[in-house]
């Protein structure tokens, strides 16, 4: 398994940020997302986030919701997104998983933990669990040796970032804008003030991600930051294409550019 | 003089307000901890972008409580806006059909705008002056919630967007046109099951990318702290009327008193002022839908398990993966499949009892009311009617039963004359 150490460690010997891509599993079908995943790995994605489909994503943006949807349509379990992470960790990269709480708090904290280092994964990004209520699920991921990512957000103040990233192993997500996930024409102006914020309360490397979808838009915030993160512009590109082989051209291409930009 | 002798004339009247700080101070029992937690449920399950808002609504809140002259902002609205307080109405040749029991309803539908949700709307939007704040947004089931905040937001110039589920768009279409005409916008949702559950994930998509200018104001006792416990303490005066209510017809309290269940505002707010008063049986009953064995009901605490939606740990109708399962109600507002944490923490203690209310059950009371009191109700008081006919029969001809009447069933119409053939 790559760890999430390994790739930071990498980037940086290499004077670039990381560039992280999510999809969901079953997204365009269970066999399309793992062959998905793989070609943004070999075009240039450092680590990639599996989404656990939810029926409830309030903080995705339409595009995200639309793929999750069509997943869930597809009959997408949780055994399938292990699966997804196991064909996907193979390639080598650092496989997390993106997940709302209420599934993992269903299938059991230590259950899903194991599972997923089991299936080679590196960690998950809780994006609805508050540290709060993190304690269950730190346990089990320290217990089974996989990661866990928070998020801060440009409105958080200086404790709210400190707690948080308490919580955080591997490294923190910093969502650039106030928001739902979805590309934009521009990146958060607040995102560079809240890496800087964040740098203040820990060592761990800093990834931004929420309204990111192109290379030059890549290549601004690896001025700033330690990652990239790239989602609803991958699903946008598989969604837009007439069929499977050049929806997976797509994907290859925009990875490219995107890691292009974050070697800028 | 004594109280008695004035006719039961109550504190909080000689102190001149129908609600009091001491309404508000949480002192009644059954307070969440700082955290918002109602022994295991509640707390917050939210993205952390939203945490500095739920923060300041807390802190605003507890200002507010004991801030005289917030109270009064409010009382003055609740009684000169909304028409408070209601009376009480006994109902005899209905309670016929319950074995002779006493029933008493309490006239929510009486209020301006037709249900008890004016009460919370009132004062969360005088809360969001108090914040600043210039815009709200709410969710929106049956069309009242909506109806209600565009009301309060058009009598006190706050912008306002509702969001409806385009299934309740069209079952609540009169609803729709009111929200509109009070200068709201309504926003169809069309992802998921188009109902209250996609209006709420929704709203949510929106106030976390305004939350600077807008306060997301929040509907039922559901969502994540500080809403469970601001709705409730903005509804609690239903129950603290109705309990002064029924001491002075009666002489003493009721048996029991029940009302419907969806989110669990209008429960809550009536069951609040007599948590303290253990001889008071509390039932709650939810959309049984077309039966228990269905698999389409809304009866989330009767037959859900534990899990977290909308920001809090709860009952949740949800599949063995934590996927929600949709609902179903003929009752737009009772169609949700989680409930406000409060209840949870009611039923798990026992303080509470909750049970399934079939739409056949509930139009059948919903006519049996329009027929023998002239009083039409809302589908979702309904529902507490037809459970209320249930427990006259068990509790006995000697017992009282006080019933939330939420709300009025003037929206219900279309609903109706596609049920009865009228």
């Amino acid at each position: 398994m790559t760890t999430l150490q390994t790739v930071f460690e990498k980037a940086r010997s290499e004077n670039r940020a990381a560039l992280v891509g999510y999809l969901p599993a079953g997204f365009p079908t269970k066999d399309g997302a793992v062959a998905a995943a793989t070609a943004m790995v070999e075009a240039g994605c450092d680590v990639i986030e599996i989404g656990l489909p939810y029926s409830d994503p309030l903080m995705d943006g339409p595009t995200i919701q639309d793929a999750v949807h069509r997943s869930l349509t597809n009959g997408t379990r949780i055994a399938d997104v292990m699966r997804t992470v196991e064909g996907v960790a193979r390639t080598g990269a650092a496989t997390l998983v993106m997940t709302y709480w209420n599934p993992v708090d269903r299938y059991g904290a230590e259950r899903f933990a194991r599972d997923l280092a089991s299936a080679g994964g590196a960690g998950t990004i809780t994006p609805d669990l508050t540290p709060e209520e993190s304690d269950p699920w730190l346990t089990a991921s320290r217990e089974a040796g996989i990661d866990t990512v928070f998020l801060v957000a440009p409105s958080s103040p200086d404790e709210r970032i400190e707690r948080v990233v308490s919580c955080c192993t591997g490294f923190v997500y910093a969502a650039s804008l106030m928001g739902v996930t979805g590309a934009r024409e521009t990146v958060g102006s607040a995102a560079e003030g809240l890496v800087k914020k964040t740098r203040a309360h820990t060592s761990l490397p800093v990834c931004v991600g929420l309204g990111v979808g192109n290379g030059s838009q890549a290549a601004e915030v690896a001025a700033y930051a330690d990652g990239v993160i790239v989602g609803s512009a991958f699903i946008r590109r598989l969604l837009d294409a007439p069929d499977e082989k050049s929806g997976l051209a797509s994907v290859r291409e925009l990875t490219y550019e995107l890691a292009r930009g974050v070697r800028r | 003089m004594t109280q008695s002798a004035q006719g039961g004339q109550p504190a909080s009247e000689a102190e001149g307000t129908l609600i009091t700080p001491a309404d508000l101070a949480g002192t009644r029992g059954g307070e969440p901890d700082v955290h918002g937690k109602f022994g295991v449920f509640g707390g917050r399950y939210v993205p952390e972008a939203l945490i500095p808002a739920l923060d300041e609504v807390a802190a605003e809140y507890d200002k507010a409580r004991t801030d005289l002259g917030f109270i009064r902002e409010f009382d003055h609205l609740l009684r000169t806006y909304a028409g408070r307080p209601t009376t009480i109405t006994e109902v005899a040749r209905f309670a016929e059909q319950a074995g002779g029991a006493r029933i008493l309803l309490k006239r929510e539908d009486l209020t301006h705008t037709g249900a008890h949700k004016i009460n919370n709307v009132l004062g969360q939007a005088l809360l969001t002056k108090r914040l600043g704040k210039t815009r709200v947004i709410a969710e929106t089931g049956a069309g009242q919630h909506g109806v209600a905040t565009a009301t309060a937001a058009a009598l006190m110039g706050l912008e306002c967007v509702i969001y409806m589920g385009a299934v309740d768009c069209e079952r609540q279409a009169l609803n729709v046109a009111r929200m509109k005409l009070l200068g709201a916008t309504v926003v169809p949702v069309t992802n998921g099951s188009q109902t209250l559950k996609d209006a709420i994930n929704e709203a949510f998509r929106d106030w976390v990318t305004n939350v600077d200018h807008t306060h997301y104001l929040f509907g039922t006792v559901a969502g994540p702290h500080p809403f469970p416990e601001i709705v409730r303490d903005f509804a609690s005066i239903i129950g603290v009327e109705a309990r002064r209510q029924v001491l002075e017809l009666t002489g003493r309290l009721p048996d029991a008193v029940a009302a419907a269940v969806g989110g669990g505002s209008n429960a809550i707010g009536i069951f609040h002022a007599f948590i303290g008063d253990e001889n008071v049986q509390l039932h709650g009953y939810e959309a049984g839908g077309r039966g228990a064995e269905s698999g389409e009901h809304a009866l989330t605490l009767t037959k859900g398990s534990v899990g977290v939606l909308h920001g809090s740990r709860t009952y949740v109708l949800q599949d063995e993966e934590g996927q929600t399962i949709e609902s179903h109600s003929i009752s737009a507002g009772l169609d949700y499949p989680g409930v406000g944490p409060e209840h949870a923490w009611l039923k798990d203690s026992g303080r509470a009892v909750y049970h399934g209310i079939t739409d056949a059950e509930a139009m059948e009371a919903f006519a049996l009311l329009a027929r023998t009191e002239g009083i039409i109700p809302a589908l979702e008081s309904s529902h507490a009617l037809a459970g209320a006919l249930k427990l006259g029969r068990e509790l006995g001809p000697e017992a009282t039963i006080l019933v939330n009447l939420s709300g009025r069933g003037d929206k219900d119409m279309g609903t109706a004359m596609k049920y009865f053939n009228l």
